[in-house]
């Protein structure tokens, strides 16, 4: 793994999803969960993945991981190929962090703990770096005053920042976000993206998250493919022409409504289907 | 502040409580004599037609009072038996207890964290765990040759297989998640062991340790009553609490009985604060709010 210089433009963090199957229980039950799927992410993009429910987004991020096996296809960062249909598992790395649904802070490390948990076992720094290193991007994230509280201690906006802000200390390429503001009330959910945005212009990692809140994706993202209810795959890919830096005035400009009339049938669209198919199993 | 407050007032609560209990006890024991009273005809009418005596309240006329139990007391504080009896069952509490935990915490984590040794030593484990410790004394005083260590052995099995059973639930319900991140984020395989499945599983390995603790004052009680509790090698006193109270109700004292009973009582009370101690200090993260 390179390790450049964390500001400035991004040279690394392009993922390349090329025609990626996942069958879950091919010899039995045979569930298609993505159904060859193609998706391009440039270097320090943000891209949303915006889908119902169930459909298979997070398959597709589990896939990126290396947590689970594909069936088939490609994927690959900075044109290295991380899982294929001959190596369908890739090997977990700290070149590609997930912040969980439900949050995955250690609850028995103190956020200062879990944020300089990465470097250490990686043996990149000692722990006295660690922990000044994790300061200091505490400090630069607003978090000052919660080093020695446990998770358990703080609110769960806090709890995500801390986790967002752990990820980073991996100096990661991509950051895989798995809906991490699902469970937030609307105006914490605001604050959260303006302070995930304060932290991408500073880190320019590239983003892969997903959600299925179809104004937080236009509001946030270079790129939102909007994905068809199960098999997954990209139904729309639409990119969002709005310039970042972006504040909450975003919310009320007329391009960003042009761009939810233009994206808001075919989600809504799948989310039907997702639902017919839900009264169908049922 | 606040919590101070709330404490205080807990303290309040629990004086209150044991007094009332003490008095009602105090009243019920001494029902032969307040119930012969006129008032009360109607109340001797009633357990007379019920099948009791009409003198004194059914079961809590037949126990010696507090009073009485505290005269009792007051009457073995000072002999070195009743304290010898305090000693040795602390010390086989303890001794079976630590081992326990010695050997099970161990056990259950190897159980927990490999397929194989779970494979081959589980099915003999869950055979082996519904045997209850007390059917093991007589194999127990045939098997190791001194009275002392059989008894160790069944207090041993008392914790044992409740701590086993909590380490392997424990660490077999850590979330996934955790295991994930700390994968991505470098961890080698010991570094996972060391820094997830063992703070993961603490709290597990202390209502495990606590339950194991209530299970091993059972168990001793009941074993030094059994076998006699050693008392040829020990003198008056040498058979532990269990044995003070099979004594005490050989010898016909019931005021020692309940002075034996409520020792193990108190001693039952600070074992579990003890642990409580220990949890506390080990699992900091479990102390918010």
């Amino acid at each position: 793994m390179t390790a450049p210089a964390q500001t400035g433009s991004p040279s690394r963090g392009a993922i390349r999803i090329d025609d990626v199957v996942k069958i879950y229980d091919p010899n039995g039950a045979a569930v298609m969960a993505v159904d060859h799927c193609s998706l391009d992410i440039e270097a320090g993009e943000i891209c949303m993945i915006v889908g119902p429910s169930g459909c298979g987004k997070t398959t597709l991020l589990n896939a990126i991981a290396g947590f689970h096996e594909i069936t088939s296809g490609r994927i690959m960062l900075d044109g290295v190929v991380l899982c294929s249909t001959e190596k369908p598992k890739a090997e977990p790395g700290s070149d590609r962090i997930v912040v969980f649904q439900n949050g995955a802070l250690f609850p028995w490390k103190t956020n200062l703990e879990n944020i300089a948990f990465g470097p250490i076992m990686q043996g990149k720094l000692t722990k006295a770096e660690a922990k000044e290193k994790a300061l200091s991007m505490m400090a630069d994230a607003g978090l000052s005053g919660t080093e020695h509280n446990y998770p358990g201690e703080v609110s769960s906006g806090t709890r995500r920042r801390v986790e967002i802000v752990r990820a980073l200390m991996n100096n990661p390429s991509v950051l895989l976000l798995d809906e991490p503001y699902r469970a937030l009330d609307s105006l914490t959910k605001s604050v959260m993206h303006e302070a995930l945005l304060e932290i991408y212009y500073k880190n320019k990692v590239t983003i892969f998250f997903i959600t299925h809140d179809l104004e937080e994706a236009i509001f946030l993202g270079h790129k939102v493919a909007i994905m068809t209810s199960r098999p997954c795959k990209p139904k729309k890919i639409l990119t969002v022409d709005i310039p970042h830096p972006r504040d909450y005035s975003v919310l009320t400009s007329k391009r960003f409504r042009e761009l939810i009339e233009e994206t808001n049938e075919a989600v809504h669209e799948e989310a039907l289907k997702a639902f017919q198919a839900g009264e169908k199993e049922g | 502040m606040a919590t101070h407050k709330l404490s205080a007032q807990s303290a309040v609560r629990g004086a209150f409580s044991i007094l009332a209990f003490l008095l009602l006890w105090e009243l019920g024991s001494r029902s032969t004599q307040w119930i012969g009273a006129d008032i009360f005809s109607p109340l001797r009418e009633l357990l007379g037609g019920l099948g009791f005596k009409k003198t004194y309240l059914p079961w809590v006329g037949a126990i010696p009072a507090p009073t009485e139990v505290l005269a009792a007391w007051a009457g073995v504080i000072g002999d070195a038996g009743y304290w010898q009896s305090w000693y040795k069952s602390v010390f086989r509490v303890l001794a079976g207890f630590i081992t326990a935990m010695l050997i099970g915490i161990p056990f259950g984590l190897l159980l927990a964290v490999n397929r194989t040794a779970f494979g081959i030593g589980f099915p003999v484990f869950e055979v082996l765990r519904p045997i209850p410790p007390l059917a093991w004394v007589p194999a127990s005083i045939i098997f190791w040759p001194t009275q002392e260590m059989s008894i160790a052995f069944v207090t041993f099995l008392g914790a044992f297989y409740t701590i086993v059973i909590n380490v392997v639930g424990g660490a077999k319900s850590i979330d996934q998640r955790y295991f994930q991140a700390a994968q991505s984020m470098g961890s080698s395989k010991w570094d996972i062991f060391k820094r997830i499945i063992l703070p993961g599983t603490l709290p597990s390995i202390m209502v495990g340790s606590a339950v194991g603790m209530g299970i091993t004052w059972e168990v001793v009680v009941a074993a030094e009553m059994i076998s006699g509790g050693g008392s040829s090698t020990g003198g008056t006193g040498g058979g532990g609490l269990g044995f003070f109270i099979w004594n005490s109700y050989v010898g016909g004292s019931y005021q020692q009985i309940v002075v034996g009973m409520i020792s193990i009582g108190i001693a039952g009370f600070f074992s579990s604060e003890l642990l409580r101690a220990l949890g506390k200090y080990v699992t900091p993260w479990l102390r918010l709010r």
